[in-house]
């Protein structure tokens, strides 16, 4: 009996055994949150599933990580962060021609909001937390491309 | 108390933090799914950045609630804040409270604001102290 993990661990094993990243090629994914607990939640997530997870506190961080040459497959950053939002890091991310994937992840509800952050230069946007059942698609379509 | 009784113990009181509407299971499970031997207390320090995360969003309302005019629109953002932080470990309670205390500011109703504050802090309390009781006793019957 595992303690603390009714059922976890069958599903984990599952998990990581189909995990498709893990067969391939590293993929990069960079993590932007001003919130220590969501970059900690979401980098294991993804580390989960075999990402290479770096992280940024701003959207400005993030921006001067492409600045500096880095390159990630993909990309989940907050709407709602001091210094730079992801709504400028956005805009200023897809001006610097950047490829990769960008996912909005917000707790905002209001379609007004996520409209405008779509219209940034999003791929997609969610709503946070996080979750396996969010990412895995991201995965499958990464792997076919 | 001896191993068996230990380990009975815990799903117990994980049990009753889930059956009582204190954590939303899936979330907690969610998160337990990733810890792993390199990262053997990832759960734990969840819930340590939750604690800060709460220590200083409560002391943001207190001082945004002592202030007149009261800034309900800052009021919201806060309380936005909160209701983030729980999802994040499944904390239904304390979040509910948030989209209570998010209510009365959206009507501008700054003692339904200060009550419902009080039933956030009551929740966040009871939390904490249940969660601490719960890892304490994981860490005892792991011992054991």
């Amino acid at each position: 009996m595992m303690i603390g993990a009714e059922g976890a661990s069958s599903s984990k094993k599952a998990r990581i055994s189909e995990n498709p990243v893990s067969k391939n090629r590293p993929y990069f994914a960079l993590v932007v949150d001003d919130d220590p607990m969501i970059r900690r939640i979401h980098s294991m997530i993804l580390k989960s599933v075999g990402f290479k997870v770096e992280v940024a506190e701003n959207g400005k961080e993030a921006v001067d990580l492409f600045r500096t040459g880095a390159k990630f497959h993909i990309v989940f950053i907050d709407m709602e962060m001091p210094v730079m939002d992801g709504i400028e890091a956005t805009k200023a991310m897809r001006a610097m021609k950047v490829e990769s994937k960008i996912v909005g992840v917000t707790s905002r509800n209001s379609e007004t909001e996520r409209e405008v952050f779509m219209q940034a230069g999003l791929d997609l946007c969610y709503t946070k937390p996080l979750t396996m059942a969010k990412i895995v698609p991201l995965l499958e379509e990464l792997q076919k491309n | 108390m001896n191993s068996n009784q230990l380990q009975h113990q815990v799903l117990y009181m994980r049990r009753s933090l889930f059956d009582q509407g204190y954590l939303d299971s899936e979330q907690l499970i969610q998160l337990e799914d990733l810890q792993d031997d390199a990262n053997p207390n990832f759960v734990e320090e969840v819930v340590s950045l939750f604690y800060s995360d709460s220590a200083r969003l409560i002391q943001n309302i207190e001082q945004t609630l002592s202030n007149r005019p009261v800034d309900f629109s800052r009021l919201d953002d806060i309380l936005h804040q909160f209701k983030g932080s729980c999802s994040s470990i499944g904390a239904k309670k304390v979040k509910d409270a948030c989209s209570q205390f998010r209510e009365y500011c959206n009507a501008g109703n700054a003692e339904g604001c200060s009550s419902s504050f009080q039933l956030i802090k009551q929740e966040y309390e009871t939390l904490r102290r249940r969660l601490e009781s719960y890892f304490q006793m994981v860490k005892q019957a792991k011992a054991a």
